[in-house]
């Protein structure tokens, strides 16, 4: 009973969430000084061009007509036109989505791995030299700013590994077999999702450190130690078991920076995905392309949220209390 | 007045812990944590000269942040120590120039969410019941949206001026502090010398301002300590997407500068490091000082008994004991 009521709070969480995140949206959008066409710039934006765009997103009606428009249209997951191409925001965002989470995903787990074993060993051999440089190098790869990190990565790698885009231009006419083409969206993968894996270690290193140390100040690791237990078996059986929860939550809550690294580290590497439309719509002021490019990034962070909050149930059914 | 805390009425009430006042103020806490826990020293140190170093940026720099002083991406020598950019502008005196508008907005925009979210959080707290509710739930709205593309969207639309991007930084970053001073706020909430000023008949607000406020003072000025850090991240993350203030110099703009100038393609790492590292120093020096406040407020975390150096016993030899 407690798990269906968890499940359904958990669900309305959620929903709440991204209806609060597409108000955000439309008041963002309509409460600007002036509106959105007035600071378009383009080639061919005529006056008779702004002002058919004007009736199109509906910006001659009330605000809350307007409103009501917005949520009907998103309901039939229709997010208007891009200003630039012309094409629906969907279809321009959907395909770069599927680009992009592979290349995350390829980051954090990185992150995760070594993240866990840094965290692991530091609080083994916890107030030593060994502590103390782990502890330097991850507050130094959490302190550096993403963007710049893939610049140098960026000027260290070029030669070596592709900086540019998702895959070879010339490839396809060799007739590469699906490995040649694996293989090759890999090396393109490689440099953008290292930049997003080495802060993010920073970061899950601290995270898996302080929780383990949390977990170390527990009366029952006293007993433990008393029960004559080696120090690296009190840190593995008892505190990692205990402080995988908060790992897990904590975890859960970068995934924002996630997004954020995704934009700025497409940018750089002109990786097809999501980030690189965000990147391009801001450059084009193209609203509705940005607009849509927010809301997905933030449903699918509000669905990988809802996600762990069940795992985490599944993990210590406590937390439905 | 010793007369009557003598008295038998009052002799349990000095002696919980949680009742000695003044122990806890602001200065006491900053000062005793500068002593004892190094790496706040030294975060503090670099802090202070930074700050330094963008108040008097004018006498320091020696150029001018738009002088061309030489041919574009001019490698570093002994006459400009960091090299040129591609306007052929010294770099160190961008970097020293640029530090102005980085801080200013890291500390700006870290005072707008300290406002936003320490009120919320006290209010939250103090207060409990509907209202604490539902300020934590719409902490928790903006907990989950991600910030960037937020902070993108919001800066796209209204405007790139540099009080719009503190507002936008500050605005979207109080929730953090929202809630860790909302928990701090329950427990002072509940402490001995609370309970008995509300008993005497004090009002609301001289309670939060007498005895709320100085206790939760200590970690709010570590949240915005941790804030200044992420509010100068935020700032070179929008300044890279082209919405940085167009007519000002700072770090994050320095990198845009250097990505969209091309840098790379002749190798320029001159004028793409340094900003960069200007900016991690910061973050770091800012997150090293408002950790060690935060760790010297939690004693969970201080776990010496257990530490490898302090912690050697082993079993005793039996024949030591007979």
């Amino acid at each position: 009973m407690r798990g269906a009521d968890y499940f359904l709070k958990r669900t309305l969480f959620a929903i709440v969430t991204v209806f609060v995140a597409i108000t955000l949206n439309f008041i963002i959008f309509r409460a600007a000084p002036g509106d959105a066409v007035t600071g378009l710039r383009c080639q061919f934006c005529t006056v008779e061009f702004k002002d058919q765009l004007r009736a199109e997103l509906g910006l001659d009606k009330s605000k809350w007509e307007q409103y009501w428009l917005y949520l009907q249209d998103l309901a039939q997951g229709d997010m208007g036109r891009s200003f630039v191409t012309r094409e629906p925001v969907v279809d321009e965002l959907i395909d770069p989505l599927l680009n992009t989470l592979p290349m995350i995903a390829l980051g954090t787990v990185f992150a995760i791995v070594f993240g866990i074993i840094s965290g692991l060993v530091a609080a083994w051999r916890r107030g030593t030299y060994l502590d103390w440089g782990n502890l330097s190098f991850s507050l130094l790869f959490y302190s550096l700013p993403t963007q710049w990190l893939g610049l140098m990565l960026l000027i260290f790698f070029a030669g070596t590994l592709p900086v540019s885009g998702i895959s070879d231009p010339f490839l396809e006419f060799t007739d590469p077999s699906w490995w040649d083409t694996f293989v090759d969206r890999l090396k393109h993968m490689i440099l953008p999702a290292a930049t997003i894996g080495i802060v993010l270690y920073g970061e899950y290193a601290l995270i898996v450190r302080s929780s383990l140390m949390e977990a170390l100040s527990e009366d029952y690791v006293l007993t433990a130690r008393a029960k004559g237990l080696r120090n690296w078996a009190i840190v593995w059986k008892h505190a990692f078991r205990a402080s995988l929860l908060p790992v897990a939550t904590l975890i859960a809550l970068s995934l924002g920076y996630l997004v954020a690294g995704a934009i700025l580290v497409e940018a750089v590497f002109s990786y097809p995905g999501i980030g690189l439309v965000t990147y391009d719509a801001v450059f084009e002021r193209d609203y509705p392309v940005l607009q849509g490019a927010f809301l997905i990034l933030t449903l699918s962070v509000v669905f990988a949220n809802y996600i762990a909050d069940l795992l985490y149930f599944k993990l210590d059914p406590r937390v439905a209390e | 007045m010793s007369t009557i805390a003598s008295g038998p009425g009052a002799a349990g009430a000095p002696t919980d812990p949680g009742d000695v006042k003044g122990g806890g103020g602001l200065g006491a806490v900053v000062s005793s944590t500068l002593r004892s826990r190094p790496r706040a020293a030294i975060g503090a140190t670099v802090l202070l000269l930074a700050i330094l170093m963008a108040i008097f940026a004018p006498f320091l720099a020696p150029y001018g942040p738009r002088e061309k002083v030489g041919p574009p991406f001019a490698p570093p020598s002994s006459e400009f120590p960091l090299g040129l950019d591609d306007g052929g502008i010294d770099m160190l005196s961008l970097i020293i120039h640029g530090s102005r508008v980085s801080l200013i907005v890291g500390f700006a925009a870290a005072a707008v969410a300290m406002l936003i979210g320490g009120t919320i959080g006290i209010l939250a707290g103090y207060f409990g019941g509907k209202s604490d509710v539902a300020l934590m739930r719409v902490t928790d709205y903006f907990l989950v949206i991600p910030d960037v593309p937020l902070m993108i969207v919001i800066a796209a639309i209204w405007g790139r001026s540099l009080t719009n991007i503190i507002i936008i930084i500050g605005v979207i970053y109080w929730t953090g502090t929202a809630r860790i001073i909302r928990a701090q706020v329950k427990s002072v909430r509940e402490r001995v010398y609370v309970r008995r000023a509300q008993a005497l008949g004090a009002s609301d607000s001289r309670i939060i301002y007498r005895h709320v406020l100085p206790q939760v003072a200590p970690l709010l000025v570590a949240n915005t300590v941790l804030t200044v850090a992420i509010a100068i991240f935020a700032e070179t993350a929008l300044a890279f997407l082209g919405l940085g203030d167009p007519s000002l110099i700072s770090w994050g703009r320095m990198i845009e500068n250097a990505f969209v100038s091309n840098a790379i393609s002749v190798d320029a790492w001159w004028a793409i490091a340094p900003p960069g590292i200007a900016v991690a120093v910061v973050i770091l020096a800012c997150t090293l000082l408002g950790t060690a406040i935060e760790d010297a407020l939690n004693p969970r975390l201080r776990v010496g008994h257990l530490s490898v150096r302090r912690f050697r016993l082993r079993p005793l030899p039996s024949k030591d004991i007979t």
